[in-house]
């Protein structure tokens, strides 16, 4: 088949709402923007580890340490599925890792904020795979086989996740005076950078236009936001806790009107001017480097192996 | 209260979480991501083992104390967990051989303790068991893997042990209290654990090409509460919320 109609059968099934499988034809330009997407993708979910690792020695109870190591473990598995979603379209593991250390690959900019303490941990639950799940949720209907169905998959956990960040910002918000403090905090320091976490305004979005038209992005930026903003606000006020945006302001549609975000540091951030920005990437750079002795060993006893079966 | 049971339990509770604690810190400093999820996963089995002994510890002693209570609230001379627990993580090597050489304990450890005439020391190894079952078939696997893969990682897996080995005496001491709760079927001989330990290990080293190390001088202490200087790091960290806000729940 020419490439033509190659080109004309990959719209039909767009058209119609039908996966792309890997072995089908798609447009170069359709698989490097997945690429893109779904590596950026899973270096966050492997980066945020970070984190969240940060308080696991100092989880408060054996239930939050269990819950905490659970939720990291999934966030990593996360992370699998979607480098193995990755492959699929031909690029190797190792490649993307050193995409992500070059500085080539980007990972979501709310890992590069601090969690400083413990109601932090909450927030990121609430607040960050609260926004991560609105935005997944959409994800699902992707055009790529691969990809949606690890997004069905990551959904199912990321609502638990949710769940329990709520659990530990309620438990705090309704207990002493310094743990109410420690939630508000945490609230007006994460809240902003959750906010940013679906990405620049639609007019100023650079890449959405094409991914709509493939239908690897379903709904908008600016959308997702809103529907994070409507579901979140209430939540908040259940657990009598302020949403530090002063523009804030319910409208007749229920919707909330809310105040400029600040996307100077948005920009910053992205382009790795954010207070964490080099930890993180240092610390996954250093932990592959040390861990490069292990991984050739397994190599190495990989193929004496694979020789002795043959011998055999 | 049932003395011999609740020291048993403490000790036991202790070694589960110091080596889950070890474990813990090395969440995102895996050499690939599968491995550090095998970890955190190792590392979550070890943490409900230690919440089910503390909590059986802190029923038998019946004055109102949780199994968290036990955990955050007591200082490290009130640690019982093996010294080998604690060894800090110098790297992969030496975090794969601390786990092999507690696995290879903890696997026979709840197959005896299954048949506890105690039914609550039973109910945990009854799930002690199947985990343990897949901790030593991962743990073995790396030392086979690591003593036979680059003269590098052999070299490091030797080290490894060399180091380690001397803290492994003391998991085979027991006092005049656990002979008696051996003796009346509570908990499995230390003896016996000894001797399918041994030959664990000796098989797996053999399988990998190190060179068991020459019975030489073997650390003792954390039964007594008497640790390295490691552990009141571990715990001064473990223990910081609860320590710091002692009014809050968390």
């Amino acid at each position: 088949m020419d490439e033509a109609k190659q080109e004309e059968l990959f719209w039909k099934k767009i058209e119609a709402e039908e996966k792309i499988e890997p072995k089908d034809w798609m447009p170069e330009d359709y698989r490097k923007n997945l690429i893109r997407q779904i590596s950026q993708h899973a270096h966050s979910e492997v980066i945020g580890m970070q984190p969240e690792g940060n308080w696991i020695t100092r989880a408060p109870s054996l239930r939050a340490k269990k819950v905490l190591l659970a939720k990291i473990q999934d966030e990593a598995g996360h992370g699998l599925y979607l480098y193995s979603a990755c492959e699929t379209l031909g690029v190797s593991r190792d490649t993307l890792i050193e995409q992500l250390h070059q500085q080539k690959a980007k990972y979501s900019s709310i890992f590069n904020y601090p969690v400083l303490s413990w109601a932090d941990i909450g927030a990121v639950g609430w607040l960050v795979d609260g926004a991560a799940i609105v935005n997944q949720v959409s994800l699902q209907r992707t055009s790529y086989g691969p990809y949606s169905r690890a997004m069905v998959r990551i959904c199912k956990e990321e609502s638990f996740h949710q769940r329990q960040g709520y659990e530990i910002i309620t438990q705090m918000a309704n207990g002493t005076a310094e743990q109410r403090e420690m939630a508000q905090d945490a609230l007006n320091r994460l809240w902003w950078p959750s906010l940013m976490m679906f990405g620049p305004t639609d007019k100023d979005s650079p890449n959405s236009a094409k991914a709509m038209k493939w239908k690897i992005k379903r709904e908008s930026n600016d959308l997702l936001r809103q529907r994070f903003i409507d579901k979140t606000v209430p939540q908040a006020e259940i657990l009598g806790l302020s949403i530090p945006d002063p523009d804030l302001e319910l409208q007749a549609d229920g919707s909330y009107k809310f105040g400029e975000i600040n996307w100077q540091e948005f920009y910053d951030v992205v382009q790795g001017n954010g207070p964490c920005n080099k930890q993180r990437l240092d610390h996954h750079i250093k932990a592959h480097n040390e861990g490069a002795w292990v991984r050739e060993a397994a190599i190495a006893y990989g193929m004496s192996k694979s020789k002795e079966t043959i011998a055999a | 209260m049932d003395n011999a049971i609740y020291n048993y339990a403490l000790r036991m509770g202790d070694t589960c979480l110091i080596l889950s604690h070890r474990l813990a810190e090395r969440c995102s400093n895996g050499p690939f991501l599968e491995e550090d999820i095998a970890m955190t996963n190792i590392s979550l089995d070890l943490l409900g083992g230690a919440d089910l002994f503390l909590s059986l510890a802190a029923e038998v002693e019946g004055e109102g104390r949780s199994a968290d209570d036990l955990a955050y609230r007591r200082n490290e001379r009130q640690y019982y967990n093996h010294l080998l627990a604690e060894r800090p993580n110098k790297n992969f090597a030496h975090v794969m051989m601390r786990q092999f050489l507690h696995d290879a304990l903890l696997h026979p450890l709840y197959t005896g303790l299954k048949l506890s005439k105690n039914e609550h020391l039973a109910g945990i190894a009854e799930k002690g068991v199947k985990e343990s079952a897949y901790h030593i078939r991962h743990s073995s696997m790396w030392i086979v893997r690591l003593g036979k893969g680059t003269d590098d990682s052999k070299e490091k897996l030797q080290d490894a042990l060399d180091d380690l080995w001397t803290y492994t005496g003391e998991m085979f001491e027991y006092n005049d209290e656990e002979a008696t709760l051996a003796k009346d079927g509570v908990i499995p001989s230390f003896e016996e654990l000894k001797t399918t330990w041994l030959k664990t290990v000796k098989e797996v080293f053999n399988e990998a090409g190190l060179e068991v190390p020459k019975d030489k001088w073997m650390a003792t202490g954390g039964r007594q509460g008497v640790h390295s200087e490691f552990l009141g790091h571990m715990i001064a960290e473990m223990q910081y919320l609860p320590r710091a806000y002692p009014d809050a729940k968390w």
